[in-house]
């Protein structure tokens, strides 16, 4: 880091002048370099991919010239927050990361092309130059990439938590009849909540039987299997039923496939068959009130 | 020495644990347990673990010891108010009580013992304050 930001400093004032110099004819170059990678994508207008090259152009340009230090250094804080700004803005967009970083990248050749103009044939001065302007663009790329991963990496955590908060409802069917509909991917975590809020409601309401449903369970694995069975285990600990409805065709194969042990565990292939159960263990069942034509009565549905 | 109470109410036992278990306290209870069952011929045996907010794998163990002692001396046990942070405990450590009857609260407690036991209703050498059930014996599982 250290010879980086030294190399940088000797010369960055002569890529700060031509970044002066021609800035508008670089701006046009940039931007059409651009727009060539980003076409397939047609989220960002023109108008706005050419003002954030503006804006990029003239902060790089500000931040080079005054603050000779590395680019991680300080003086480039304003190139810093425009990057970070513009790449969580286009995980959100939807860009994949290699566009994004696409930004900082193709500045690279209309650059070059014009340091190679101000150098004037001196070979030694072109070198020195097309080197210290590639630490400089390579670093910000990778700066806007890392800001990029992290942005995303906070959408998925913000999501997942919404996932858990929203995946562990528990449901009265009926006096003394608790239903937990589980959906989607049962990893430990998920289940540890799902138990937790289900033992609570069997307290609060003292239920006497609790429904597991499954349906929306998309595949079962031993470890998965393992988790229900803690599930039901608690839930008899605690002095109340457990019935495991809705596993599907395929995933009771699965089950015996991998030989997992559902002995002493109710199971039931609907979720209404296992609430006929619950119903007929606390003393309870279900009668058509009336002739077939008008099944009004919720206890008929059921 | 501190002793865990053990309740008689007609043919069955009741103990209620309202403090904290330690190790020789859960031995002391066990063998006292033991002993009152012998002693007063006890049928049915209720643990009332509902204030117990922390177990661990000796507790664990010695719940289902004195569930396992009680049967061998023919009293059914019921476990019941077991909180669901103790009930997940349990599950992780790998105890799930197999053997042991359990419910929520000792109303629903005593309910399934008098089940268990309404066989025993009609024979002769019940004390004379055995608890009145109904002498239909057709509800027994």
């Amino acid at each position: 880091m250290a010879d980086t930001s030294r190399a940088v400093r000797s010369d960055s004032g002569r890529i700060a002048r031509v970044l002066e110099q021609d800035s508008s004819e670089l701006l046009d170059a940039w931007v059409a370099a651009q727009s060539g990678v980003l076409s397939l994508r047609g989220s960002i207008s023109p108008n706005e991919l050419r003002a954030q090259s503006r804006e990029f152009i003239s902060l790089l340009q500000k931040a080079a010239a005054n603050n000779p230090a590395g680019v991680t250094g300080p003086g480039w804080e304003d190139v810093r927050a425009f990057l970070a700004d513009l790449s969580s803005s286009r995980a959100i967009q939807g860009f994949s990361p290699g566009e994004t970083a696409t930004f900082v990248f193709s500045l690279k050749e209309p650059l070059f092309k014009r340091l190679r103009r101000a150098a004037d044939s001196d070979a030694d001065v072109l070198a020195t130059d097309i080197w210290n302007a590639t630490l400089m663009l390579d670093e910000l790329g990778l700066y806007t990439t890392d800001v990029y991963l992290k942005s995303r990496e906070e959408l998925v955590s913000r999501q997942q938590q919404d996932l858990l908060e929203l995946s562990t409802p528990v449901v009265k069917l009926w006096d003394g009849i608790l239903a937990l509909p589980m959906v989607g991917t049962l990893d430990s975590n998920r289940t540890q909540i799902a138990m937790e809020s289900l033992l609570q409601r069997i307290v609060e309401t003292g239920s006497d039987v609790a429904i597991l449903d499954i349906t929306g369970v998309p595949t079962v694995d031993t470890l998965t299997a393992q988790h229900l069975l803690k599930t039901v285990n608690a839930v008899h600990l605690m002095g109340a039923e457990c019935i495991i409805s809705g596993i599907r065709p395929q995933i009771a194969q699965t089950i015996v496939h991998l030989g997992v042990d559902l002995e002493g565990v109710v199971t039931k292939a609907s979720l209404a068959d296992a609430f006929r159960t619950a119903l007929q263990r606390t003393g309870r069942s279900v009668v058509r009130a009336t002739a077939p034509a008008a099944p009004t009565n919720e206890r008929d549905r059921a | 020495m501190e002793r865990i109470p053990i309740l008689r109410m007609g043919r069955f036992l009741i103990v209620s644990i309202q403090v904290d278990m330690h190790d020789r306290l859960a031995l002391t209870l066990q063998a006292d347990l033991a002993a009152r069952i012998t002693e007063t011929g006890a049928h049915g045996v209720l643990l009332d673990i509902s204030s117990l907010e922390v177990v661990d794998s000796f507790i664990g163990r010695m719940i289902s010891n004195v569930a396992a002692t009680s049967r061998v001396l023919d009293a059914e046990t019921v476990v019941v108010g077991i909180q669901p942070a103790v009930a997940i405990t349990l599950v992780e450590l790998g105890l799930s009580l197999p053997g042991v009857r359990t419910a929520l609260n000792v109303e629903k407690g005593m309910a399934m013992l008098r089940q268990a036991t309404v066989h025993l209703d009609h024979a002769a050498d019940l004390d004379s304050d055995t608890l009145s059930e109904s002498p239909d014996g057709s509800a027994a599982m």
